[in-house]
């Protein structure tokens, strides 16, 4: 396995178990549906599957360093694109999966905003999807059916440099403003020979896992960690999952799944929404560990989760969080294996008003509750800086994390306005938060943005999209997140303020549309649906709507009509 | 229980718990899923509810967005084996 001692004896991500071991029928994967049987796929399945997409991406005229994207389905031909790029040395990138609730439309300008603005030199998708995407694509298009006919000829992989970038992860956001995270192969290996160690991984782990797989989540730990590392990965798609959560269960129990990688709300989804029939015959004792991360962890939800799942072989220390993002690969921080995570009651006045965090008893009136995250993996360092100023500061005072390590991101993909790491090499992580004892504790974020689910979403692309709908003054319309601890996640408020005074039917047809425009466009549900007068927005001297301002009057007002 | 009755418990959990705004004046046809409403996450709390309510098991491969995206939709479901 790729860990801290045999790091040396790898070059590329193709030094990978699934490709190099001489073992053709050892299970890679096996991908689980619930409305087909399971499909085991091989080392030597996969190693034939990724030389067909590869001889399909050479037709296509892809070479060494083209980006191509894959905008496919959740599934195998997007899983052997991926590797039969990596294969020829080109550079791969996944791109969200169409949904049923976006607009195929818009969906089709993001990608091509991409392809023009990355210089994309070909994308992968689906046969029905394809003829669509040509009409606004300028580079080639290619989908199922050409990867079906490729002749796959035996070919040796094209070698990389170990700094050559491996592949792209997009963060989320409009097209505009989204950057294609580079990380090299040197990067990708040396963070999983560090977490290799920060969780313990062994040869007789077996990984379960729903997460899509262009998220940083899914990407590394659900996908490239487990073919790397030779780790049987039992993977199914996240859009069966949401409206089935018992499978997940289901898949730990008959695979005997060790590890399973979940963002916090999906420890509220699979306690309050699976139902008791569906927990008979199962088993979580073959878990080691459940690792909770990419949105703010909250203690309830793993008391939630543990107390459900109990009866059925949880145990409170299999409960463990990690924080991570995309620009150190994955992960930054661990907590450690077989331990509960530790939790802090703090005083919130001195958290959020003088950015110190001082514990205080669980009952105190201002009590608020903060998870550890770990302490740092192996080779990468973190520390607090005061994001006025630079200045480094001390244990337990709030600031931005900023992170320096051996896995970082080689740039913003043909961004060079964009300079990730300073000259001394640290990354500004834009997350606030502090240390104590050595361990992370996450608490904000420097910049407004609404995690939803594992999602990062940018207030400022829904208010874009508010603003075209009609009946809303363009211009006056404030979106912002509220954690909801039922969900355990932030759900989707949007203030918008309406044009004249629009009687019931038409405000209700202004707030129906707001919905599925935002849907339709940004994939993202809105909870909350507020349509106000000229009188009700809060604005700054200059005329601009204050959104956090907005957010506390909202909040407000919430709280008042709850008493009432 | 008749089909109105269900009709208007089922509307008043989604308008409360799922939409989130129990004024909101849901159509029985109004695509809930599709129209933004709520997320597809819901239509596995949508199963809980059903069951214990009406005592009425979907099985989750029928928890789709095709088969329960509006009212008139999920009523009829709940008739066929109430």
């Amino acid at each position: 396995m790729l860990n801290l001692e045999t790091r040396n004896r790898y070059h590329t991500l193709l030094d990978a178990a699934v490709l190099t071991s001489d073992d053709p029928a050892t299970i890679a994967l096996i991908m689980i549906s619930q409305v087909s049987p399971p499909l085991i796929v091989t080392r030597g399945d996969l190693r034939r599957l990724m030389q067909r997409a590869a001889a399909a991406l050479r037709a296509q005229g892809v070479g060494q360093r083209d980006l191509i994207v894959i905008a496919h389905t959740h599934g195998l031909e997007s899983i052997a694109a991926f590797w039969g790029a990596l294969w020829i040395g080109a550079i791969p990138s996944m791109f969200p999966t169409l949904t049923e609730k976006l607009d195929p439309l818009i969906y089709r300008q993001s990608v091509g905003e991409l392809a023009a603005r990355e210089g994309v030199k070909a994308v992968f998708t689906t046969d029905d999807f394809a003829p669509l995407l040509r009409e606004v694509v300028s580079c080639a298009v290619y989908s199922t059916a050409q990867v079906e006919a490729a002749a796959p000829a035996e070919s040796g992989g094209v070698p990389a440099a170990p700094n050559d970038i491996a592949f792209l992860q997009h963060s989320s956001g409009t097209t505009g403003l989204q950057k294609g995270v580079a990380l090299s192969h040197r990067a990708v290996l040396n963070h999983l020979a560090s977490y290799h160690e920060a969780i313990a991984l062994s040869e007789s782990d077996v990984i379960v896992s729903w997460l899509p797989l262009y998220h940083d989540m899914g990407l590394i730990a659900g996908f490239l960690m487990p073919l790397i590392q030779g780790i049987p990965l039992i993977l199914m798609s996240p859009f069966e999952w949401v409206k089935a959560p018992a499978m997940l269960l289901r898949a730990i129990t008959e695979y005997r799944g060790t590890l399973c990688w979940l963002p916090n709300f999906a420890y509220n989804h699979c306690a309050r929404r699976i139902r008791e029939r569906d927990l008979e015959g199962l088993s979580l004792a073959s878990m080691r560990l459940f690792i909770n991360e990419s949105e703010p962890v909250a203690d309830e939800s793993h008391r939630l989760f543990y107390e459900r799942f109990a009866g059925i072989g949880c145990r409170r220390e299999m409960l463990t969080v990690g924080y991570g993002m995309a620009e150190n690969v994955f992960a930054v921080s661990q907590t450690p294996s077989g331990t509960i995570p530790r939790v802090e009651t703090l005083d919130r006045a001195l958290l959020e008003e003088l950015g110190r965090a001082v514990v205080v008893p669980p009952d105190h009136p201002r009590a608020v509750t903060k998870v550890s995250c770990g302490s740092v993996i192996r080779h990468t360092e973190i520390r607090v800086v005061d994001p006025a100023s630079g200045r480094v500061l001390g244990n337990r005072e709030v600031g931005e994390f900023a992170v320096r390590s051996d896995c970082l991101l080689s740039e913003y993909y043909k961004r060079p306005d964009l300079q990730p790491l300073g000259a001394d090499g640290w990354f500004l992580t834009g997350d606030l938060g502090y240390l104590a004892d050595g361990e992370v504790y996450v608490s904000g974020r420097k910049k407004d943005l609404i995690i939803n689910g594992g999602k990062n979403i940018f207030p400022a692309d829904l208010e874009t999209i508010v603003n075209q709908v009609s009946g809303v003054y363009p211009g006056r319309a404030v979106a912002f997140g509220v954690f909801d601890e039922r969900e355990g996640t932030e759900l989707v408020a949007v203030i918008a303020e309406v044009i004249g005074a629009p009687d019931d039917e038409g405000l209700r047809a202004i707030n129906a549309d707001i919905r599925r425009t935002v849907a339709a466009r940004a994939g993202v549900t809105v909870s909350y649906v507020k349509l106000v007068d000229d009188r009700w927005l809060i604005k700054t001297s200059s005329g601009k709507i204050a959104r956090s301002a907005n957010r506390a009057k909202w909040l407000q007002e919430r709280d008042a009509e709850g008493a009432d | 229980m008749t089909e109105h009755d269900i009709r208007e418990k089922l509307r008043a959990y989604i308008t409360r718990e799922l939409i989130r705004d129990a004024k909101y004046p849901l159509k029985d046809d109004e695509g809930i899923i599709s129209g933004g409403l709520m997320d597809s996450f819901a239509l596995a709390e949508l199963g809980v509810y059903v069951e214990k309510t009406f005592n009425v098991y979907i099985p989750d491969p029928d928890l789709t967005v095709a088969k329960m995206d509006t009212l008139d939709l999920m009523v009829v479901r709940v008739l066929r084996d109430l």
